[in-house]
């Protein structure tokens, strides 16, 4: 299969498109936790209770789904083969968890894969919406639109007092987790970043990152999260949120406009030498490939490199992973063989835009 | 370093997890870290704090109950009556099991919930709209039937009458609502 169409299948529609702020936030993604009256939670339910689950949720797919939310195809985890739910995996659009430890485990996905909804998981129903750019309030708005076409059918176990009941005492209240993904080059290189992530937390937020050897993030990509469930409302953990994102985007542009400043040929420098690397390696791993990316995506972004589309940080960060890897490649791998791969795929990849340009 | 889940490869990955200002330091090897790597879910990460959260509190509890443990009832004993799940065991998987769950465990509970949610335990969010509705009524009825109280005891009888009629349109409606959907 060549590496245009295999693209077009391996990537979801979403990250097509371009959202808001998306030179700096990578995706959006809201989840609602929620689960069914008078069943036992997934943790300690019996076959049968996940069977009844599943049977809910099939029976109330026959009814008319809502237009904004469109088609919803049904995939168990049992139809699957392996490497099947490992892509699925690695596009973010089920858990780890959901395939090793879910009994009757399903997702529901729509067309665009801009929604995925996780049964039978570590809650009876997981609903997440996945949108490109900073979009949670869109992201909200449309998991609430599902939330509610379900609830229309099915009774959830809700508390007056303590709201949505989940699994995890973390999530009891509005069962919304809020989260976005941040491309943070300038603040790790101008060594801001370490200042930043203590104040974010002190606004009840938590801050996570792929952490290679020298503490440095992988890729530069951080993951930025409401931690309060209870206490506030979904619309409040949802602007909260959006209001400090915005402000790290505003000081992530400060320090890439100081950085081309300040040391401009250093910057260019990086940045091609990143892509030199990219364009000409025969063997490379997950995290020198990770950190050229991002170099080469800052490079886009700054202006230095003009033929190649901002999509490529997006689509890299998900393609190089080895279950995508494996897919490509039409079986399994090994570690050395990946590496290969790895750097053929992100070659085959700045060509084809190369090449579109020239 | 070796990585810590498997003990035998050594650690490829150092992830970091910061929850309010504290740092947890996770050190896996590839292998192991294929289940965990997922930044985008968020499920790889809580597992961690809440477990030794719960963990760290019932010590605090049964420290604090040790000099008179007599005169305090063992929480560990505390048993769901619908799942079965004890305190103890939910401390350990740091789950429950069921709804049912949140109520029985309800006095243990309010310490952890001001823990994790800075010190919030009332929700203030959604109200799911079938069975919301009835919840906003309610809601609504008892401040009505307060109201009326207070114009009783002031001998406001004329607008007492006033809020009194309303009240029963309103328990109408709460009864109609209950047996069919009306929103
Ligand atoms: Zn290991
Ligand atoms: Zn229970």
């Amino acid at each position: 299969m060549s590496l245009e169409k295999f693209l077009q299948n391996a990537l979801s529609s979403w990250m097509n498109h371009e959202g808001p702020e998306s030179d700096i936030v990578l995706s959006s993604r809201v989840r609602l936790a929620r689960n069914f009256k008078d069943y036992t939670f997934p943790t300690l339910f019996s076959h049968e209770e996940a069977k009844s689950i599943l049977e809910l949720i099939k029976k109330r797919l026959e009814s008319e789904v809502n237009s904004e939310i469109g088609q919803l195809e049904m995939i168990e985890m049992e139809q699957l083969q392996a490497l099947e739910k490992r892509v699925l995996v690695e596009k973010h659009l089920i858990s780890p968890k959901l395939v090793d430890e879910s009994t009757h485990g399903a997702c529901l996905l729509s067309d665009d894969e801009v929604i995925s909804v996780m049964i039978n998981e570590e809650d009876h129903v997981r609903i997440q919406c996945l949108m490109s750019g900073l979009q949670l309030e869109k992201a909200l708005q449309l998991a609430n639109i599902l939330d509610d076409w379900l609830e229309e059918a099915i009774d959830y176990a809700y508390d007056e007092e303590r709201g949505y009941l989940t699994s995890c005492p973390t999530n009891v209240g509005t069962g919304l987790r809020a989260s976005v993904m941040m491309h943070l080059p300038g603040l790790v290189l101008t060594q801001q970043i370490n200042k930043i992530i203590p104040a974010i937390n002190q606004l009840g937020l938590v801050v996570r990152g792929m952490y290679g050897e020298g503490s440095q993030a992988l890729g530069n990509i951080f993951q930025i999260s409401n931690q309060i469930t209870l206490g506030k409302s979904e619309k409040d953990i949802v602007e909260d949120l959006t209001s400090v994102v915005q402000q790290i985007i505003a000081q992530e542009r400060a320090a890439r406009e100081a950085l081309v400043k300040t040391s401009n040929i250093q910057l260019e420098d990086r940045v091609f030498r990143s892509y030199g690397i990219l364009s000409n390696a025969r063997i490379i791993e997950t995290k020198e490939a990770s950190t050229c990316i991002s170099d080469v995506r800052l490079g886009i972004d700054l202006g230095y490199i003009q033929n190649i589309s901002e999509s490529i940080l997006n689509e890299l960060m998900i393609l190089t992973q080895p279950g995508f890897l494996q897919k490509y490649a039409g079986g399994p791998l090994r570690p050395y063989e990946r590496d290969m791969r790895r750097a053929a795929l992100i070659r085959e990849r700045l060509n084809l835009d190369t090449k579109e340009h020239s | 370093m070796i990585c810590q889940e498997c003990n035998q490869r050594p650690a490829a990955l150092h992830f970091t997890k910061i929850v309010n200002g504290e740092t947890t330091e996770v050190h896996i090897c590839e292998k192991c870290a294929q289940g965990k790597s997922d930044l985008f879910m968020d499920n790889g990460g809580s597992g961690f704090s809440i477990n030794n959260l719960l963990a760290g509190l019932l010590n605090i509890e049964s420290n604090f109950q040790h000099p008179k443990a007599n005169s305090f009832p063992k929480t560990e004993e505390v048993r769901c009556p619908h799942c079965q799940l004890s305190f103890r065991e939910f401390v350990r998987i740091g789950k429950f099991g069921c709804a049912t769950c949140c109520e029985t465990f309800n006095k243990q509970l309010i310490p952890i919930l001001k823990r994790v949610h800075s010190g919030n335990t009332a929700h203030i969010g959604k109200i799911p709209k079938r069975i919301g509705g009835a919840l906003h009524l309610k809601k609504q009825l008892a401040e009505m039937k307060d109201t009326l109280k207070t114009y009783i005891d002031q001998e406001e009888f004329e607008k007492a009458a006033e809020i009194r009629d309303k009240i029963r349109a309103l328990e109408k409606r709460v009864h109609a609502q209950g047996e069919g959907d009306e929103s």
